[in-house]
């Protein structure tokens, strides 16, 4: 009789864990939406149309942060591709095995260890000046931190991902499909260009899709560079903010609790933006079974 | 005829162009890895000696201090944040290899990977209107509570996956033998698992020990010895952040030093993780 009781004592708090994960995402939405509720009150639909945030004078349109964390993360998008696509041919079709695959393999793996922190502390303190000479060789305003800076130490920092998940992605591609271009005599350059990245599109964009829900969150490296400054971008080399960054800067310091909801609520819009991104990119893999 | 052969040729060209193109590009990815790596230690080791290890941080002017606030911040913010993540995370990933179909199970699937999606800093927020609000005061329980958060859906993964593949044989043998399915699941299918446990717990931590976002407005950071959980405290890569950012040159020399120590730390962690999965890897 106690052998049974175990068991359903056993069961029940499985299954009392499993609902308790349901229930704290749950209650990460809601505390959000509720948080932000004054701000909805107080901002209205000019939240998201607004490009002046001032919270002195209470004025809280945060398109401008949106504009930023969009522009920096499609910029260190374009950045990183070409790089991540090398290293996906590279570990994917022609190293698949052997010294230098797990050599680059273990650069990779070291990469996504480092803590953005470093990131944002090397970018500050070794990439700003570099940016800062090449903004003074345009006749820009050398300010050196700023979108292009953000977007380099983003690049850098998203190379990992979109890269790991891309070689898988070509590693997948069938041996017959490669064998007949070769047969019919493309060199493995053509057979690339036409046959393994074609069959391999869907899931590099996956792993596009998820490197840029990656971009769009971070948080610390991008605030240490970008300068911030509550302002809609003029250029690539003007300082901004972006959603993450904002919260970062202002979340400690807001005293009045519109100014606090409003924070709150670029936190939802934040979440929402890199869900919806991220989650197209995870159906489009688990539709692969990857 | 000619021209045929000369078109050969220039595909051929192309091809080792391409090559070429991929081997450059590819390895042009270490030249960061390698600069970050050079820059932090040569500007770190120096700083690194017993006593910024040991010493609390000095007022501005005074020369010497040390970090020892923030080690012992980041390690007590470890643990109680494994102490709240690790049996939920492992009792949730037997849950789910237990129930391979079911509404609850999937659902808890999928919400574990819009955890891992969420941007650390919307976590941050969370367990400031969570726990500071409630509380009153920033402290290390509410760091740790975010931190665990982001611990999570890492350990249920690994520790779903793990269990996955241990063989039906091993739990047959031992229910044909009269054992109780709960002591099955404890005695015989997690213990087969340990290892893969382990790491995703090991990378859990690496994942958070580098985490500054979620501490910004939780843990908040403290100059002085706190080992108290309902007051603010410091931790590494906080540290690093209030010194990089300041305007002052001896802190960040301590920022370096501070950095150093962290990617030692982080990358300790994630090399013990993959030497225990690589060796004790249980092969069925």
């Amino acid at each position: 009789m106690i052998k049974v009781s175990f068991d359903s004592i056993f069961k029940t708090v499985l299954k009392a864990v499993g609902v308790l994960m349901l229930l704290l995402l749950a209650g990460i939405f809601v505390t959000l939406v509720i948080d932000s509720l004054p701000a909805m009150k107080a901002a209205g639909f000019a939240f998201f149309t607004g490009t002046t945030w001032d919270p002195v004078f209470k004025e809280y349109g945060s398109l401008v942060f949106l504009v930023g964390t969009l522009l920096t993360s499609f910029l260190a998008l374009a950045i990183s591709l070409p790089f991540s696509l090398a290293i996906a041919i590279f570990l994917g079709e022609y190293f698949r095995s052997g010294l230098v695959s797990s050599f680059l393999k273990s650069a990779i793996e070291l990469m996504a260890g480092i803590p953005s922190v470093i990131f944002g502390m090397w970018g500050l303190f070794v990439l700003v000046p570099l940016v800062r000479q090449v903004e003074m060789q345009f006749g820009v305003a050398p300010y050196g931190i700023g979108i292009l800076t953000a977007s380099l130490i983003l690049a850098v920092m998203i190379i990992p991902y979109s890269a790991s998940i891309s070689s898988d992605v070509v590693n997948l591609v069938p041996a017959d499909l490669k064998e007949a271009a070769l047969s019919l005599g493309a060199t493995r350059y053509e057979m690339i260009k036409k046959v393994v990245l074609p069959s391999a599109r869907s899931g590099i964009f996956a792993g596009v899709l998820l490197s840029l829900g990656r971009a769009i969150g971070e948080t610390m490296a991008v605030t240490m560079v970008i300068g911030n400054a509550n302002i809609l971008p003029t250029s690539i080399f003007s300082p901004a903010n972006t959603m993450a960054s904002i919260i970062a800067n202002e979340f400690a310091e807001a005293t009045d609790a519109v100014y606090i909801s409003c924070l709150i609520e670029v936190g939802l819009l934040l979440m929402m933006v890199t869900l919806v991104i991220s989650m197209i990119g995870r159906y489009i893999m688990h539709r692969m079974k990857i | 005829m000619h021209t045929s052969h000369s078109n050969i040729r220039l595909r051929i060209i192309k091809d080792r162009l391409f090559l070429a193109l991929v081997v450059l590009l590819s390895f042009a990815m270490i030249v960061p890895l390698l600069l970050i790596i050079f820059h932090i230690v040569k500007n770190g080791i120096g700083v690194i000696n017993w006593e910024f290890l040991t010493a609390l941080p000095r007022p501005m002017g005074e020369t010497g201090g040390g970090i020892a606030n923030a080690l012992a911040g980041t390690m007590m913010l470890i643990v109680l944040a494994s102490l709240i993540a690790i049996p939920l995370g492992v009792l949730a990933g037997i849950y789910l290899a237990e129930q391979k179909t079911g509404r609850i199970a999937s659902g808890v699937r999928l919400c574990m990977e819009v955890l891992q999606g969420i941007p650390s800093i919307v976590i941050g927020i969370v367990a400031y209107a969570w726990v500071v609000i409630s509380m009153g005061t920033f402290s290390a329980l509410s760091g740790s509570v975010a931190l665990a958060i982001m611990m999570l859906p890492v350990i249920v993964r690994s520790t779903e996956e793990t269990l996955r593949l241990v063989p039906d044989i091993l739990r047959e043998a031992s229910l044909a033998l009269g054992v109780s399915y709960a002591r099955t699941v404890l005695k015989i299918i997690v213990p087969s698992g340990l290892t893969g446990i382990l790491t995703g717990i090991l990378l859990a931590i690496a994942r958070i020990t580098g985490e500054t976002a979620p501490l910004l407005f939780t843990a908040f950071g403290n100059p002085y010895m706190s080992l108290n959980v309902l007051k603010p405290v410091d931790s590494l890569p906080l540290m690093i952040f209030n010194y990089a950012t300041s305007p002052y040159p001896e802190w960040h020399a301590k920022a370096w030093g501070a950095a150093l120590v962290l990617v030692v730390f982080v990358m300790g962690m994630n090399f013990t993780a993959k030497v225990i999965a690589k060796r004790w890897k249980v092969q069925f």
